[in-house]
């Protein structure tokens, strides 16, 4: 398309420059037509005079004209010619599409901005895209590198692994053969030695026949006397009766060991039933009897026979000297299970208690781990109530004593000041009330007034008028006029005062005044009763008042 | 064979209501009243005394010559009494008195025999194969039997002697390597044998013979080095080369605890008394010339006392040398207390602590650290107090309610060198000591006698009681 306009170019104008300048600009320009075709005039300002003058001469101007007709009509335009007239021009229509190519230039112009803004935007997304892939691309390359390092020193370290075993294997083959060694030298080295003590043996064997069997005259005792035994017995001849008693004698100590070892043994036994017994009355005295039942009657079988078991124990305790196997079994046998019932309640009262202390105990309590979470939740659940309730009284609180001033505040601190306070507030409002009350009455008072002043203003002119009716009708009938003006007047005072009571009944309700306008004394008095009985009424919660805040402050200082 | 291999030393006993110091100078055997060292009785033997030993009685003291293969046995109370047994060629090197006082037991070279000599009878009984090793022969309490070790056929056997008539009750043979040890529990009924160091393994047999339990707690490296049994025979306290200790019960015979002995001591409830040394002030206002014999003694003697260590402690030890036999580690020595509640070790890497335990809480309960190597110590038999012995001039002593250190009166070594096997030394007193006890160990030799002496006397010089 491009193409299309660089042919006609050359062909309107001889200004190379322009040519130059038309088609730089056109290739920069997208390739759009309608852009494409209002990019014509679009040269620098400079150079826009010269244009036009060189596209159009005095000699050229009706194939300029044509050319331009065509040009706009193949564009859509309407033709620049008057249609009627042949070749006259049409004024109008030139200037309507000069304006529209104008404003279709502008369009474009605009366009051609965001484009290029556009153009430009995508270019500089497009570096960073580039960017970002030449990045990605070698962190991919390192990541690679990396990985065949890694995979390198996997293997590496896998052979040396390999190696290792080997070693091992080779070192615990090692050691086994050593020992293998060591065995054979020890057998050898006991046979050598055996062999050598034999031959010693011999030896000696020998040397005893030499130096024992030739009569030594030398081996011997030359004593003065003989001297008497220790134990004063005279010594006896070895015979077959002194070995049996030596025999004899030997099994007498042995026994007496043994019978010494035993009776320990008994002493030992004898203490420890003491302490199983005194061990399982404990137990039984410790543990809850209804607790005990249940738990005997789960467990099945020996159930049954456990409580007259119990009671055929504590009564026979003499049985227990017995140390037969069945009296034994039967002991340990009860004291197991009992030790078993002990348990169980210890450790639920370890839960009870864990349950009523807060978490940190429980560490060390053998309480299952859903128990406790479940435990905590619940607590946490308590503790996230108990901070909204504080939030809520604290927000009451701060409520409650927004609407006194500092000096108030610090006043605040002593209860009984407090209390002093409330009372005052309690009649401040009281005060307020009641002159609201006042002036809620004065306003009726004034408002009534101001009516008694219309009315008699009205019944001023009713008087007027009926005095001058009177005085006009003094000719006429006189009877007919006073019966008409009487009952008129009584009405209206009639009216008035209804009206008025209503008004004060509907005002206050809340006061329970019933009386009428002027109920000065009355109003006072009533005062006086919710004073004294909102004094009696505060009495208590005066006193439970600076108790609740002393509780709060504490719950604060905790 | 160690314990043939005892000194020439002086013993004290009490005969009657008199308390008598026997010792020996060369030749002559001196009999003293221990308490006013006047001498009673001198005897002249044939040959240069190595070894004496009083009879359970006091009536008798046998002095045995060792390289002449002579025991000479003296009366108390006959004077002119006397006994001479010669061994003639088979050769002497232990001698040792039956625990009823009227039979001497001599061993002959090579342990070819156990020769048993009466005073009472002219009877001699021979008990033949003896083994020669540490604790061959064990009396009972009582003094009723006698165990020997025996070596036949490669193999190890126990004996058991009547001691009333040498009559062999027992005969049996123990599941060990190479028998190490044996040792009576003190009721007389249970025989504890260890077999070698090679091995971890503790046999326990009736008087009767049955083999009541065996104990390995571990194999491959060195084993036992010394056992214990509790005065009640309750529990059996067996110190091994691993520097542990192993409790066993006397009903099953398994192991209750083990105690270990590491370097630092880092439980807070162990108190460590760590000796210090001090030189003593000298008021130059007092000094005199010329200076004193006491006075000057002690210018030239320091002054220990013990210090409470703060926990942890670090406690000397030394690396055993790997390459040498009998490396000097694990526990070498341990002692129960009389009243069964308190046990002394000493850990032979850690040569200069005492470790005493809990036994009722089975505790650490005190570590005594000391400036020297510990060379032995001794439970007074009447209380629970504990007598320590390094090899110098000093001794100490431990009871639950602290440690003191006991300085031993040094005029002694100014009367020393009358001859080269003996010289007067260190006794001192010691208030409300009425208990005969003595220490015998490797270097040094501790006895504590009725009256409430202590006799100090060392390897090599025999030192005899001095009044202060």
């Amino acid at each position: 398309m491009g193409d299309w306009k660089t042919i006609t170019v050359p062909v309107l104008s001889s200004d190379s420059k322009n040519i130059f300048h038309y088609t730089s600009e056109k290739k920069i320009s997208p390739p759009s037509m309608n852009s494409q075709v209002l990019r014509l005039p679009l040269p620098s300002s400079k150079n826009m005079h010269s244009f036009f003058s060189a596209f159009c001469t005095e000699e050229n101007i009706e194939q300029s004209i044509s050319y331009l007709n065509r040009e706009l009509t193949t564009l859509g335009f309407p033709s620049i010619y008057a249609e009627s007239k042949g070749q006259e021009l049409n004024l109008i229509s030139i200037i309507n599409c000069m304006n529209e190519l104008l404003v279709l230039q502008h369009k474009n112009l605009r366009a051609q901005e965001e484009v290029e803004m556009q153009h430009l935007k995508l270019g500089s997304d497009m570096d960073h895209l580039q960017n970002c892939y030449a990045k990605l691309k070698e962190q991919l390359e390192l990541s690679k590198r990396e990985i065949v390092g890694l995979q390198e020193r996997d293997r590496q370290l896998q052979s040396k692994n390999r190696n290792l075993h080997q070693l091992l294997k080779t070192e615990k083959d090692e050691v086994q053969k050593l020992q293998n060694i060591i065995s054979s030298r020890a057998t050898q080295y006991n046979h050598d030695m055996k062999r050598k003590e034999r031959e010693y043996n011999k030896l000696k064997e020998r040397l005893h026949q030499l130096v024992m069997n030739k009569k030594d005259k030398k081996i011997a005792m030359e004593v003065l006397n003989y001297v008497g035994r220790a134990d004063g017995k005279r010594g006896a001849w070895r015979t077959d009766k002194t070995e049996a008693r030596n025999e004899e004698e030997m099994y007498k100590v042995l026994l007496s060991d043994y019978e010494q070892r035993q009776k320990q043994l008994l002493v030992e036994n004898a203490e420890l039933k003491k302490v199983l017994q005194q061990m399982k009355k404990e137990i039984i005295l410790l543990l809850p009897p209804q607790k005990q039942k249940p738990k005997e009657r789960s467990e099945d079988g020996l159930v049954l026979s456990d409580p007259e078991e119990d009671i055929g124990e504590l009564n026979k305790e003499n049985m227990w000297e017995l140390s037969c196997e069945t009296v034994r079994e039967q002991l340990t046998n009860s004291i197991r299970k009992q030790w078993r019932m002990l348990k169980n309640h210890v450790e639920k009262l370890d839960n009870q208690v864990s349950r009523v202390h807060s978490g940190t105990l429980n560490e060390k309590d053998v309480i299952s781990r859903e128990d406790h979470e479940l435990e905590t939740e619940k607590l946490e659940l308590e503790i996230q109530q108990c901070k909204e309730m504080i939030k809520t009284q604290q927000q009451l609180l701060q409520q409650l004593m927004s609407p006194c001033d500092d000096d108030t505040t610090l006043l605040l601190q002593d209860c009984y000041l407090l209390e002093e306070r409330e009372r005052l507030q309690e009649e401040w409002r009281l005060f307020r009330e009641q002159k609201k009350n006042f002036e809620k009455e004065r306003r009726s008072f004034t408002e009534a007034a101001i009516r008694l002043g219309l009315e008699r203003k009205a019944f001023e002119e009713d008087r007027g008028a009926w005095l001058k009716q009177q005085f006009l009708s003094m000719s006429t009938d006189y009877k007919h006029s006073e019966n008409v003006t009487t009952p008129s007047a009584f009405l209206g005072s009639c009216d008035q005062d209804n009206r008025l009571v209503k008004s004060t009944s509907q005002r206050k309700p809340p006061c329970m005044l019933s009386g009428p306008v002027s109920a000065e004394p009355c109003q006072t008095s009533q005062y006086i009763t919710r004073n004294s009985s909102s004094a009696a009424s505060k009495k208590p919660a005066g006193d439970s008042k600076p108790n609740q805040w002393v509780e709060s402050d504490k719950e604060e200082t905790e | 064979t160690p314990w043939l291999s005892s000194p020439a030393l002086g013993r004290q006993r009490s005969v009657g209501f008199a308390l008598l110091q026997a010792s020996c100078v060369q030749y002559r055997l001196v009999v003293r009243d221990a308490r006013t060292l006047q001498i009673l009785q001198l005897y002249t033997c044939l040959d240069q005394i190595q070894y004496i030993e009083w009879s359970s009685d006091s009536l008798f003291i046998l002095c045995a010559m060792y390289k002449r293969g002579v025991v000479q046995v003296w009366s108390l109370e006959q004077p002119d009494w006397h006994c001479k047994i010669d061994e003639g060629s088979a050769g002497l090197v232990a001698s040792c008195w039956s625990p009823d006082g009227r039979h001497i037991l001599n061993t002959t070279e090579f342990h070819l025999r156990i020769t048993v000599w009466s005073l009472c009878t002219k009877s001699v009984s021979y008990i033949k194969y003896p083994k020669a090793c540490q604790q061959g022969i064990a009396f009972t309490k009582d003094g009723r039997y006698m165990a020997v070790a025996e070596r036949r056929d490669c193999k190890d056997f126990v004996s058991i002697f009547v001691c009333s008539d040498w009559q062999l009750l027992r005969h049996f043979d123990t599941e060990t390597q190479d028998l190490f040890g044996i040792e009576w529990a003190p009721n007389g009924c249970v025989l504890a044998a260890w077999d070698t160091c090679l091995e971890y393994k503790i046999l326990l047999y009736s008087l009767d013979g049955r083999l009541l339990s065996t104990y390995r707690a571990y194999e491959w490296s060195l084993g036992i080095k010394a056992i214990a049994w509790s005065p009640s025979s309750q529990f059996l306290a067996i110190g091994s080369y691993d520097e542990k200790v192993r409790i066993l019960n006397h009903v099953t015979w398994k192991k209750i605890t083990e105690f270990e002995h590491p370097a630092t001591v880092a439980s807070s409830k162990t108190i460590v008394y760590k000796e210090v040394e001090k030189s003593p002030s000298v008021e130059t206002e007092r000094l005199s010339f010329p200076p004193t014999r006491a006075l000057a003694s002690s210018l030239f003697s320091t002054q220990s006392k013990y210090d409470v260590s703060q926990v942890p402690v670090s406690l000397q030890h030394i690396k055993p040398v790997a390459d040498r036999a009998n490396p000097k580690m694990g526990i070498g020595m341990l002692a129960f207390s009389p009243d069964n509640c308190f046990l002394a070790t000493k850990n032979d890497n850690i040569p200069n602590a005492v470790w005493i335990w809990d036994v009722q809480k089975l505790k650490l309960f005190v570590v005594l650290e000391q400036l020297c190597a510990v060379q032995s110590f001794q439970w007074d038999p009447r209380q629970p107090r504990l007598a320590v012995c390094t090899g110098n001039s000093k001794v100490y002593l431990w009871s639950p309610a602290g440690c003191v250190s006991v300085q031993v009166p040094m005029e002694g070594k100014a009367a020393a060198g009358t001859s080269q096997a003996s010289c007067f030394q260190n006794i001192f007193p010691l208030v409300n000591q009425s208990e005969h006890y003595h220490v015998n160990g490797s270097d040094a030799f501790l006895e504590l006698c009725e009256n409430g002496y202590f006799c100090l006397q060392k390897r090599g010089v025999h030192n005899e009681m001095q009044k202060t």
